[in-house]
């Protein structure tokens, strides 16, 4: 957000030729990239490309088999997934993973777990610390349910909610951290143009109101060629271009691995 | 008086997450303690008072394991082990050091929750019925243990008596004195509870039940919560077994076997799994089942059964009742008392216009 005058100035990750196999699959190879503070980078390419294992590996869930991918400086390989959150980096899944039993305004306040201290003493004490410290992130909670418009589902029990609003609540958990880079795997998946229209909107807005920096997976060419600042393109486990909408848009090797065999055909 | 929860608005945080939020909620919490701090003393005999403070020690127990079971979902069958880890420490504590009960009970609790860390660690890796397992294999080393070292078990019996807790100088001695004492202790374990649970320990126990690789990803670490969830489950039963303790004046390493931990199992089932409510009515059926039965059965039985053998069927049919009840639950009701408990007052809060 700082300093947006182009060129690779400020990056606040820095994935370095990192690489994963499962078994005899190798499902990213040497992949490297640089995303700007303050930007919306998505990543793009057929199924099968290694987007979400690049993904789960920034966030921890997979252990990277080589490379380094550094956040702000840190080194996140070898780090917990809990470990990595309570650096600021949230994230939401490509299928919803809810809280299901949980209201809408739990699930947001889980979302603020790692900003929240108190011991198990003070929680069994309640009055006192741990009660100042819970109207204190409520506060934060009900700002984002504000952000969200769910403030009539606050007490809804999340796995009664309809799809499109189950994808919002998920989103709103992850903002509830308070991330300083926030992945997002396919967050428009099954939706319709409307509720599209919405989680665009929302994307936008957190980026601009909070600065959030953003990774976005998806499918839908269309909100990512409009909103995104960077784009990577994985074919096979491969990068096969980088570089702005435009850019990557005239790209062959993108037309030949990715438009083409999708799009030319149907 | 209708259960109403309309026309209540909370104008701050601090209300909105209060214990009681309605005034009926408040109403009927302040009159249970009324009817059982003044009013069952008064009205009931010894006999019933003796039952009355069984059910408040298996209370602490049983929310020991809806804690651990209920919430945050690890499966244990050695909850009755570490009620004797607790027995035992504080029975040694009490005699070789002739320490109080203020300083025993505590430690009974602190202990068992050391050795409830030990046995959680292979939580980490496995889930369910292996859980399960491994838990019953600390069922069996712990009383094992404790059976064959004459350090712990104060040698041939494998029991140790303690004297009476005193309280202030004052010997409890009497079955009201000992109700007041357990009773005390009760409430306190259910008001600790349910502000664990609202507060972000519970919130993480439970997203660790529900979906555990979205509550490492947003940063609770599952592990360490897991480890949490058995040592404070364990402290409950270690200070449940130190109740018992005091209660029975013996530690007997009898008190606690196998079939006690199946009990609370039955208790927190039956009761309702992740409510504390539950756990207090689950507590309430099974302690008093046995004495239900047996009345029953010493009034009509004789209809049934030969006489010669009425004592005998009493002590069978409570096993039997016992394994048909849970079935009959884990059928019809699988959330327990509190949901039937939840479906009663639901029908009565728009009553009479329930359509």
């Amino acid at each position: 957000m700082l300093d947006s005058s182009g060129g690779s100035s400020d990056p606040i990750l820095t994935v370095d030729k990192v690489a994963k196999s499962f078994g005899g699959v190798q499902a990213v190879k040497e992949v490297s990239l640089q995303v700007e503070r303050g930007s919306i980078f998505s990543i793009i390419g057929p199924n099968g490309a290694g987007k979400t294992s690049l993904v789960n590996m920034i966030s921890g869930f997979y252990k990277a088999d080589q490379g380094s991918i550094k956040f702000d400086g840190t080194e996140l390989i070898g780090r917990s997934p809990s470990g990595i959150a309570e650096l600021g980096i949230a994230r939401t899944f490509q299928n919803i993973a809810l809280f299901r039993g949980l209201t809408v305004l739990d699930n947001l306040m889980l979302g603020r777990h790692v900003r929240m201290k108190s011991s198990v003493m003070s929680c069994f004490m309640w009055w006192g610390a741990a009660q100042k410290e819970e109207i204190h992130h409520r506060k934060r909670a009900e700002e984002i349910i504000d952000f969200l418009r769910i403030s009539d589902l606050r007490r809804a029990n999340t796995g009664e909610l309809a799809y499109g609003l189950q994808k919002r609540v998920e989103l709103g958990r992850a903002l509830a951290l308070d991330p300083t880079l926030l992945l997002l795997d396919e967050p428009m998946a099954g939706m319709n143009s409307e509720e599209k229209e919405d989680m665009v909107r929302y994307v936008l807005d957190v980026n601009a109101e909070f600065g959030t920096t953003i990774i976005l997976i998806e499918h839908d060419m269309g909100v990512v060629m409009d909103i995104s600042d960077h784009i990577v393109v994985l074919d096979q486990g491969e990068k096969i271009s980088d570089g702005t909408p435009d850019q990557v848009k005239a790209d062959p090797a993108v037309i030949r691995a990715y438009l083409g065999a999708s799009h030319l055909q149907g | 008086m209708y259960y109403r929860e309309s026309g209540y608005y909370k104008t701050d945080y601090k209300s909105d997450m209060s214990l009681y939020p309605l005034p009926i909620s408040r109403f009927a919490a302040f009159s249970l303690l009324v009817l059982f701090f003044l009013a069952a003393p008064v009205v009931m005999n010894e006999y019933y008072l003796t039952l009355l403070s069984l059910v408040a020690i298996a209370t602490v127990g049983a929310l020991g394991l809806n804690i651990l079971l209920g919430y945050a979902g690890q499966l244990s069958i050695g909850h009755a082990a570490f009620m004797s880890v607790g027995a035992y420490t504080a029975a040694n504590l009490a005699t070789k050091f002739d320490l109080p009960f203020l300083i025993t009970l505590p430690a009974g609790g602190l202990m068992a929750a050391a050795i409830g860390i030990v046995v959680g660690v292979p939580s980490l890796r496995i889930k369910g019925v292996y859980l399960a397992i491994a838990t019953l294999a600390a069922q069996f080393i712990i009383e094992w243990i404790i059976n064959h070292s004459p350090e712990i078990s104060g040698g041939a019996q494998a029991s140790i008596e303690v004297p009476r807790p005193t309280l202030l100088g004052e010997k409890l001695e009497s079955p009201v004195e000992l109700y007041y004492f357990l009773l005390i202790v009760a409430v306190i374990a259910v008001i600790a509870t349910q502000n664990l649970i609202r507060s972000r320990i519970g919130r993480a126990f439970v997203a660790i039940r529900d979906q555990d690789i979205a509550a490492e990803i947003i940063g609770i670490s599952v592990f360490k919560y897991k480890l949490y969830a058995f040592a404070i489950s364990s402290f409950y039963a270690g200070v449940t077994g130190v109740l018992y303790t005091y209660y029975l004046g013996i530690a007997s390493y009898e008190q606690f076997q196998l079939g006690v931990s199946i009990d609370y199992l039955a208790m927190v089932i039956i009761g309702g799994l992740g409510s504390i409510l539950g756990s207090v009515f689950g507590a309430f059926f099974i302690s008093l089942l046995p004495i239900a039965i047996r009345l029953f059965m010493e009034s009509v039985g004789s209809i049934f059964v030969e006489p010669d053998v009425l004592a005998q069927s009493i002590s069978q049919l409570r096993q039997i009742l016992f394994g048909v009840l849970i079935i009959v639950f884990l059928i019809v009701e699988p959330d327990g008392l509190n949901r039937l408990w939840i479906n009663i007052r639901n029908y009565f809060r728009v009553w009479p216009f329930s359509h």
